[in-house]
């Protein structure tokens, strides 16, 4: 019986390493800038601090496109229901990060006119304190998310959805 | 004030109604309001879902209803700068109504002032305009000072000025960065923040953040300018004026831009007056008007500069104004650093500013005064006020009625961004659809500084 030969380079993996490692590397973020945090999401994907690192530099227009929502500043009442909308769009398996105070608490706006927390709307996986945080904050945020999911210690909030 | 008219009193302080009652005899009721809300809720509802386009506007050639369309922009738009939402009425490829409708970042803000003392209102104002939030705190806090009739000293001043003129700069970066990435010239935006992060980050060595940084306070500044400020204003000097132009080789002769801008976005002096409309807009239309000459404030007549104007009132009038504030307000960046007075950079009054740290160890007087400045706040006497700055985006004022207590009893902000946002359907009536974005992005907008 002739020997097999094999390519000198190969891995084994499951497919559930697999696919949590290709989502963690091309995690498209939706555009959704409300607020102050919106520019420091901005300032993060320009050139200075460059979230094309990280492979997260494509920002989608379109919720049907994205796989991340960046809730970048205070929601209001007005607003709330948009925001679930747009969550509802985006495809399966799907995060969302609370940047800033006022998406995560209110902040310090306790009025009528604000949703106090943005986690009353949608599911939230990750709270970025700040007011505004700055660029690094909201790149740890990501990048712990990123750890998060290729370890499998985070079950995405959407999937069972 | 006739003895039949009630006088309205809050919680038994008497004599209100001199504070307020400047124009008007009889207080105003919310009678009107009420009859409002029983007619119209339902119009209203229809109206913000969407399902009708309501305006005043009405064109003389207006096309078979079959052959308009009515297309809804944003709220969650990536060009619409924040959450501003537009009703579009089309007739093919021609805008021939639209509407803004805004609020979908309404944070109450005002309100929230009333529940702050004088002391913590640069906290809640300079998360309003976020592009700009120190002209937002110097306007404030010339509002509190002018009722609590102090002065500033010289250096704290110097360094309003210092600060409000970088902040210029900032958000004109940020208004070309958005303005070019939305038609297209996406390098625009890679640069505008490029050199933003310069001056952000002396903000943030000399304030504590990058933004939202509550440094502007009544009675001066929080703290003084950071060992080496000159250094880093130099390289600032330095450095923007020539970026600056590189992006004009860039940008002022490129065919494409040209075509995008040139011509688009009408507007004219007559209608800007009309809708209150201030800042680079009303300036583009070659109105020479400048709350900086016109009411100087901070000393702000101290320094020279020139005013820029342009002709047509278009689109690129006003990105041609704002690279050339840019360089204005370089060159009033230099002067203050040449000329900064020496001093204190807060009034030297124990009941409105903070004693500094050292006294605090020596002085009980000193801790009292400390102690009653961060609980419940100095008491400004009763009165009205009306303060305004030039803001990157116009007229920016403050509104202030104090009835003598540690409170704002109300607190108005006269927001540019939310009188330049009535120019929209004037601009875009009978201009393509492609160029609203063009539009959009030249009116500079901010919607936190709209909604409040």
């Amino acid at each position: 019986m002739a020997a097999r030969s094999y390519p000198s380079n190969f891995l084994t993996t499951t497919i559930e390493k697999a696919a949590r490692w290709a989502r963690t590397q091309s995690m498209w973020p939706a555009t959704f800038g409300l607020a102050c945090c919106a520019i420091e999401m901005m300032a993060t994907g320009a050139a200075h601090n460059d979230l094309a690192r990280f492979g997260m530099e494509v920002f989608r227009a379109s919720p049907r496109q994205a796989d991340l929502m960046i809730v970048a500043g205070r929601v209001s009442q007005k607003m709330a229901p948009v925001l679930r909308q747009v969550y509802d769009q985006m495809p399966d398996p799907k995060w969302v990060i609370s940047m800033g105070a006022c998406a995560s608490s209110g902040g310090m706006f306790n009025n009528y006119a604000l949703v106090q927390g943005v986690d009353q709307v949608v599911p939230v996986d990750m709270y970025v304190p700040g007011c505004p945080p700055g660029p690094q904050s909201l790149m740890h945020g990501i990048l712990t998310l990123q750890r998060m999911i290729v370890q499998g210690e985070h079950v995405s909030s959407g999937a069972s959805s | 004030m006739s003895d039949e008219t009630p006088t309205p009193t809050i919680d038994g302080e008497p004599e209100i109604v001199d504070i307020w009652l400047s124009g008007t005899e009889v207080p105003p009721t919310d009678e009107g309001a009420q009859e409002m809300a029983e007619e119209e809720p339902e119009a209203r509802l229809r109206e913000q879902l969407g399902s009708v386009v309501t305006d005043d506007y009405v064109d003389s050639e207006v096309a078979p209803e079959d052959e308009r369309m009515i297309i809804n922009m944003g709220p969650q738009h990536p060009s619409t700068h924040g959450v501003l939402r537009l009703q579009l009425e089309l007739e093919g490829e021609i805008i021939r109504r639209s509407k803004p409708i805004i609020g979908y970042l309404h944070t109450g803000m005002e309100k929230t002032a009333e529940t702050l003392t004088f002391a913590q209102g640069p906290t809640n104002v300079t998360r309003m305009d976020y592009l700009a939030p120190l002209h937002n705190e110097l306007a404030y806090s010339l509002a509190v000072e002018q009722l609590l009739g102090i002065d500033v000293p010289p250096r704290a001043q110097a360094i309003r000025i210092l600060m409000t003129e970088l902040n210029r700069v900032s958000s004109h970066l940020v208004a070309l960065a958005t303005n070019g990435m939305d038609i297209g010239a996406l390098s625009m935006m890679l640069y505008g923040f490029r050199e933003r992060e310069l001056i952000l980050e002396f903000f943030e060595k000399t304030t504590g953040l990058r933004m939202n940084h509550n440094y502007i306070r009544p009675g001066g500044v929080a703290a003084d300018l950071p060992p080496g400020w000159r250094r880093d204003v130099a390289r600032i000097v330095e450095t923007i004026p020539a970026r600056i132009r590189d992006y004009d080789d860039l940008l002022r002769e490129n065919p494409i831009w040209l075509s995008r801008t040139k011509g688009v976005g009408v507007i004219t002096a007559e209608e800007c007056r009309a809708y209150g409309i201030t800042g680079p807009i009303l300036r583009s239309t070659g109105v020479d008007w400048d709350l900086r000459k016109a009411f100087p404030y901070s000393g702000i007549d101290r320094y020279e500069f020139d005013v820029p104007t342009g002709t047509n009132g278009d689109v690129y009038d006003r990105y041609m104004i704002r690279m050339e504030e840019i360089r204005q307000s370089i060159r009033i960046v230099e002067q203050v650093a040449e000329t900064m007075p020496k001093g204190d950079y807060r009034a030297d009054d124990r009941k409105v500013t903070p004693p500094p740290r050292a006294r605090i160890d020596e002085s009980m007087e000193a801790l009292i005064h400390h102690f009653k400045i961060f609980t419940e706040g100095f008491r400004v006497p009763p009165g009205e006020t009306y303060v305004a700055v030039e803001s990157p985006r116009g007229e920016l004022g403050c509104y202030l009625v104090s009835v003598g207590e540690g409170r704002p009893w109300r607190m108005h902000i006269r927001a540019p961004s939310f009188y330049n946002l009535q120019a929209l359907p004037v601009m875009m009536a009978d201009t393509l659809v492609a160029d609203t974005i063009a539009t959009i992005a030249s009116l500079d907008p901010v919607m936190g500084d709209v909604d409040r």
